[in-house]
């Protein structure tokens, strides 16, 4: 077991990118995507989640610290490449560069994400519908609204090309064909939840977004 | 067709292990279908750089002259190669000529391949059938399973994979991707399955299996074809089976 110490590091690094993070990424996306359908659904949303018992143990077990090890670790990965697309400048390689760029801009963007809604939720003890004002102000800010594009669409990027490499890690997509239909389908995946992703960032965007709120 | 032609070559040159490279140009006289050891030859014959200075020959290695030894792999315009199936007439010059420096540089081109060496023999990669008596003749090999080992077996430890994968260089400890290969060539053997287990092992234990991160750039510079990209996944999910087996049965 020791001298596999590397393996199964990599191994869990593997595991904790698809379940629970890659998971956890999926459903915080399907969740933001009741914003376009005004604020009142997205702050239904967020009380449903809310009401989830033990809510805060979940997020720490089941979000903190596995995302805290494999951003950690993923990092110490990403920061070992010698990246070379200049000399082989295939599809494949590419990949595996934006892997490591996008892995970094998610790191950086999760920080800042988290420190202004997640934490300002605890410190200042916020309600839903305070939650929600406060993620319209941020985006209200063109400058904001730019980064936050760019970092959801990083870690969509990051997540579905992690998951074109986890299939090829636990040994499920081994030939070259299965490999490339595998390609297509999580190409399809990054279009999909990246459009969820934008919708509803654009919806927190609007200038009217919490005034339909008001009249409830 | 009177007016001489030439062939420019910049090669990266080093006069030791521990000396600093240096960048220098050669002009030699063009002939129809050279390759970069003629090339290398005409600069022995005549060893003057561009700018007419007597220098001392170039120094590089080459033994079959056929891309079967893996001897004279050096990156050429930016690619590892073998040098001797590099023709000259479809390069573009100035001919840009490289050690491999995933390995440490002994002189000029030669470099140690040493740690190819080491990792072959750390995953066992042979098989292993000497015993006190005659063991017989092994199982035959069905067609399928013979092809793919056919593949596999093209390897010749020439460095190009490991030049171009970007998860080998002195930050990692990665082994290099031709050792996946190796380590399904003998695990698919019947007689070298006997020591699968083994040989896994080996190839999961630090710098092994894991550390390839997918840019699949060997199976695209590998000469020799090899299926490197498929050996490590098919390794990968040896070691999935392998994990759980081991977890379940101790
Ligand atoms: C939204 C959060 C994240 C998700 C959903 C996620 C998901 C994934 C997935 C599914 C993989 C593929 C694992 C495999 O190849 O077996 C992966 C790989 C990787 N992740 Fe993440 N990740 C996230 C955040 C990060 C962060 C913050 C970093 C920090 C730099 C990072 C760095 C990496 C690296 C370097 C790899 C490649 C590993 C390898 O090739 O072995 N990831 N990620
Ligand atoms: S796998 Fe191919 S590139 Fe790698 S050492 Fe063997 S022959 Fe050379
Ligand atoms: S001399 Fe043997 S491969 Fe070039």
């Amino acid at each position: 077991m020791s001298r596999e110490r590397s393996f199964f590091n990599r191994r869990l690094h593997s595991l904790l990118g698809v379940i629970p993070v890659g998971f956890f990424l999926v459903e915080h996306l399907f969740t933001n995507y009741a914003a376009t359908k005004g604020a009142q659904a997205f702050v239904e949303q967020v009380e449903w989640i809310w009401g989830i018992p033990f809510i805060t143990v979940l997020e720490i077990f089941f979000i903190f610290l596995p995302l805290l090890y494999h951003g950690v670790y993923g990092l110490y990965i990403a920061l070992q490449a010698k990246n070379n697309v200049g000399n082989f400048n295939t599809f494949r390689n590419w990949m595996f560069t934006l892997q490591r760029i996008t892995g970094v801009a998610t790191l950086i963007y999760v920080v800042w994400h988290v420190w202004e809604t997640r934490v300002q939720v605890a410190l200042y003890d916020m309600n839903a519908t305070q939650l929600a004002n406060l993620t319209h102000d941020i985006l209200q800010n063109p400058v904001n609204l730019a980064l936050y594009l760019i970092g959801l669409v990083a870690a969509v990027f990051h997540f579905s090309n992690g998951m074109w490499t986890f299939l090829i890690t636990w040994g499920v997509t081994v030939g070259p064909r299965a490999q490339r239909v595998s390609s297509y389908v999580w190409a399809v995946v990054f279009v999909l939840v990246s459009y969820l992703g934008i919708s509803a960032l654009l919806a927190f965007a609007q200038s009217d977004f919490m005034g339909q709120m008001a009249q409830h | 067709m009177s007016e001489q032609q030439y062939v420019q070559l910049i090669v990266t040159r080093q006069d030791g292990p521990d000396s600093q490279p240096y960048k220098e140009e050669f002009k030699i006289p063009y002939r129809k279908n050279m390759n970069v050891i003629s090339a290398m030859m005409e600069i022995q014959r005549n060893p003057v750089n561009a700018k007419g200075e007597k220098v001392a020959p170039v120094q590089w290695e080459s033994n079959c002259l056929e891309e079967v030894c893996g001897a004279c792999s050096m990156v050429i315009n930016g690619k590892p190669r073998q040098a001797c199936t590099a023709l000259v007439d479809r390069l573009e010059q100035p001919i840009r000529i490289e050690p491999m420096r995933t390995f440490p540089v002994i002189r000029d081109l030669v470099v140690d391949r040493s740690r190819m060496f080491n990792a072959l023999k750390r995953v066992k990669a042979w098989i292993p059938i000497d015993g006190t008596h005659d063991l017989g003749p092994g199982p035959r090999i069905a067609e399928n399973d013979r092809q793919w080992r056919y593949e596999l077996s093209k390897c010749m430890t020439c460095g190009v994979c490991l030049e171009a994968c970007p998860n080998v260089n002195t930050k990692s400890n990665f082994v290099g991707p031709f050792v996946v290969g190796q380590v399904q060539l003998f695990n698919s053997h019947p007689t070298g399955a006997m020591n699968k287990e083994e040989r896994l092992e080996a190839l999961l234990d630090d710098g092994g299996l894991q550390e390839c991160g997918n840019s699949q750039n060997c199976v695209q510079a590998c000469p020799k074809g090899i299926p490197l990209t498929t050996a490590i996944a098919k390794s990968n999910r040896d070691a999935t089976v392998h994990m759980f087996k081991k977890w379940l049965s101790n």
